[in-house]
């Protein structure tokens, strides 16, 4: 015990013996370790919020429909289920969230334009939580039931058509005979959504109005469950798919968006690619200075050798030296990283790339995501990666022949 | 100056082991610059061809307020004669009119909302990529012909097949109903499925017809074969252009603005990682040279003695830093350049990257190309902030007093 209280206090006086190059080390490692923790928040973060935009625009963590509905979304291909049967089995099965919903794609028209969009059914009390349009927030008012007799839509949308609230608009569409459905309805409400193209694309009206315009009886063509938690649907996707028992396809919101779901799977492999690159950078200047302190201090060395400290010791005073050097760094790094996340943690405005953002999925406000699990890879590949790099020239060191490494000039 | 560098040369050489790492730091980052950079530069490429070419076009002609509203009354007049006399003033043939609708195709089984174009049969296919991507029946070649053509999808979810008869509902240009029969003559496949089940394009002249237009479209879509030329291009069309219209020449990012602003987005976070490995870099060199020049400062003393200025001092240690430069530039280049080349012969994919890519129009598996700019681009940065780093070391010469120099140990 004793001997490993020497061996650190040597290794600490060694370390500042030469300040500036030390501290030039240390400024290196800070900057290494805050890029990765606070590049992967950015990005975790980005990543969560395309998924939380993306879940909240439709999806659902799990999906049923008919089974040829996803190449063919027409009226034709409804859940082979009654609605009954549906509401029953989905509200007994506890779920956080789940609605049903008839998703057909129309025409809606105003006196002067005609628009293609996609016109969804929805029961406003079941809704509240799944889609991206706030209640609240609708200039006019939100649905109030499943038979109501108007429709919202977006803003921009009603700018193109030139209509607004109160004024009346067609919607045309096929029943499953093919024969055209088509029914006025008044415009009650106008949503805002953080993705401009949902609001030229989403159009809401009740679900049994729709049924009865479609004439579908009481079909739906989608049925959406959300889960607790979007990273591990399993749960939630095992329980629908028992309730469904074959019927309908019921699919991971990671097979409806293969983008986003392919974002998921490798943000892993890119925060730990992102994490060495930035060491492998940094660890050409760590074992430099490592290098740099064994060969200005030989004599000393062959010097301790001489007098007897065996060469372990020796070996772990360099690599006390550098990991002293790391964790300084780190420690460093990783406060520098929480005080620039800690500010930006309500969001940061993007709005200057806000429109190519949306085409990457993401909103023009970006929230970095600080995940104590990322901290801890980075943290420990530095550790042990820095470790393995310092044991070179610590070998060398520990193993001057005393005679030589003193006589040295 | 042959003294001087012959001094640089050896005194670099001293240490070899140090001057390899430092070396070795900057090959690390170039490599991985030229390799990043290229394959970022490529993707950019592709990106903007495979989305403007396919259907947008690098200009379009259209009428005020047109491309935020999108409304049938807002027109160009006299399309047709004004194309025409722009294809002759501009010697150029990826020039073409197209006029736009939103309507209700309607096949014996099913109804779908779609964007209608009408196009010039004899130009679109030099603005577009889709006449060629004909895979079944024929593109249009009758200006006035009750013809369609359709993507794979739209055919597919209609269950039609070229010689079938479609029926087109939608609203035309002064407000009133409009309807046709027309014979599917075509059937595209762009791989798009947006394109695909949203798209058809019918004449341009049977279009006017149907939709009321009187002899007006809605855009002129101009494609040159040189991106870098579309503002010059866009001045001279600008110029060409009948006055008093209203009509405004947009380029392809007011078309898409979403393109550049999403590449944008990339391009920043990109520039982020590239600056801090940039920057890892530059402490390593600085380090490194600030341990030259103290190790050396009995020498130096001397030389000074002897009547040396520390200016011509400075410049030998950046003389030094100069050249670890050319050797990390040279050789990261090199390394950088094989890996690139090795990749464009066999392609760059990584898991996922099938998902993501189809999502920007991109292949799932990508052939970068080797240029001199995204091979020196990178190294050539990474030279000049090496440089940067040395010249505090070398300013320190100036501080240094011969004889106290030489008395260090």
């Amino acid at each position: 015990m004793h001997q490993v209280g020497i061996l650190l206090q040597l290794a600490w006086r060694n370390l500042w013996r030469n300040k500036r190059r030390t501290i030039i080390m240390i400024a290196a490692i800070v900057l290494g370790t805050w890029a990765m923790i606070f590049m992967t928040a950015l990005m975790r973060g980005m990543v969560t919020d395309m998924i939380k935009d993306s879940i909240s625009a439709m999806p659902g963590h799990v999906q049923v429909h008919h089974p040829e509905y996803r190449d063919d979304p027409s009226i034709a291909n409804l859940i082979p289920i009654s609605e009954k049967e549906l509401t029953a089995a989905f509200d007994a099965a506890d779920f956080k969230i789940w609605a049903s919903r008839v998703r057909v794609p129309a025409v809606i028209s105003s006196e002067r334009e005609s628009r293609g969009v996609t016109l969804l059914g929805v029961d406003p009390a079941y809704e509240r939580d799944l889609t991206f349009v706030s209640y609240d927030d609708v200039e006019g008012r939100f649905l109030s039931t499943s038979d109501d007799s108007g429709v919202v839509i977006g803003r921009k949308l009603a700018k193109m058509l030139d209509t607004r609230v109160g004024k009346r608009i067609v919607l045309m569409s096929q029943d499953p005979e093919n024969d055209i459905a088509d029914r006025g309805f008044r415009v009650v409400g106008l949503f805002d959504a953080n993705v401009t193209a949902f609001e030229e694309k989403y159009v809401f009206a009740g679900k049994a109005t729709l049924q009865k315009m479609l004439r579908i009886k009481d079909r739906v063509s989608e049925l959406v469950v959300t889960g607790e938690d979007y990273r591990n649907v399993e749960p939630t996707y095992a329980k629908v798919s028992a309730l469904i028992d074959g019927r309908a396809e019921v699919r991971r919101w990671t097979e409806v968006d293969a983008y986003l779901g392919a974002m998921l799977r490798v943000m892993d492999g890119f925060v730990l690619v992102w994490v060495i690159v930035i060491f492998l950078a940094m660890s050409f200047g760590l074992v430099n200075t490592l290098v740099m302190a064994v060969f200005e201090r030989v004599r000393e060395i062959g010097l301790m050798l001489a007098l007897g400290m065996r060469p372990i010791i020796i070996l772990g005073q360099i690599i006390a030296e550098s990991l002293m050097l790391l964790v300084l760094g780190l420690l460093i790094g990783n406060a520098l990283a929480w005080a620039t996340v800690q500010p930006m943690k309500d969001g940061v405005d993007i709005s200057i790339v806000g429109e190519g953002m949306q085409m990457w999925g993401v909103s023009s406000v970006l929230t970095p995501e600080l995940l104590v699990s990322d901290i801890i890879l980075a943290n420990v590949v530095v550790l042990v990666l820095g470790f393995l790099a310092s044991l070179s020239p610590a070998w060398r060191a520990a193993h001057y022949e005393p005679i030589e490494a003193i006589t040295k000039v | 100056m042959n003294l001087v560098f012959r001094l640089a040369w050896r005194n670099i050489w001293r240490q070899p082991r140090r001057t390899w790492l430092t070396t070795g730091a900057m090959m690390f980052s170039n490599v991985l610059l030229v390799i990043m950079i290229s394959l970022q530069f490529g993707m950019y490429g592709l990106m903007i061809d495979n989305t403007l070419q396919a259907f947008t076009g690098h200009l379009q002609v259209q009428a005020h307020g047109y491309k935020e509203d999108k409304k049938m009354r807002q027109t160009v007049p006299d399309i047709v004669p004004i194309a025409r006399s722009l294809r002759e003033q501009l010697a150029s043939d990826t020039i073409a009119a197209r006029g736009s609708a939103f309507g209700l195709a309607s096949s014996d089984e099913r109804s779908y909302g779609i964007a209608v174009f009408g196009v010039e049969p004899a130009y679109e296919p030099g603005v577009s990529t889709i006449p060629g991507l004909i895979q079944q029946g024929r593109f249009l070649h009758d200006m006035d012909a009750a013809e369609i053509i359709i993507g794979a999808v739209l055919a597919r979810n209609l269950r039609v097949d070229t010689g079938d008869e479609l029926t087109l509902l939608g609203t035309g240009r002064d407000g009133s109903f409009a309807a046709a029969v027309v014979t599917v003559v075509g059937i595209f496949d762009s791989g798009i499925t947006d394109l695909d089940r949203n798209i058809v394009e019918v004449p341009l002249g049977f279009f006017q017809d149907v939709f009321f237009m009187q002899g007006s479209g809605h855009q002129i879509v101009i494609n040159t074969p040189v991106i870098d030329e579309v503002p010059e291009l866009q001045r001279k069309i600008e110029a060409l252009l009948p006055v008093d219209e209203g009509l405004i020449v947009h380029d392809w990012d007011a078309l898409q603005p979403g393109l550049k602003q999403a590449i944008k987005a990339d391009m920043s976070s990109a520039f982020f990682m590239y600056g801090v490995l940039v920057i890892l870099v530059a402490f390593s060199v600085l380090n490194t040279q600030l341990m030259s020049v103290l190790e050396r400062t009995r020498e130096f003393g001397v030389i000074m003695a002897l009547g040396l200025t520390p200016g011509r001092l400075g410049r030998l240690v950046l003389l030094e830093t100069a050249i670890m430069g050319v050797m990390g530039l040279i050789l990261g280049a090199l390394l950088g350049g094989l890996v690139t080349w090795w990749f464009s012969l066999s392609g760059f994919a990584y898991p996922g990257m099938e998902e993501m890519a189809a999502k920007f129009n991109l292949p799932a598996r990508f052939y970068p190309q080797v240029t001199a700019l995204s091979l020196f681009i990178g190294p050539a940065v990474v030279f000049v902030f090496s440089l940067f780093a040395a010249i505090y070391p070398a300013l320190r010469l100036n501080r240094l007093r011969p004889v106290d120099a030489m008395r260090v140990t």
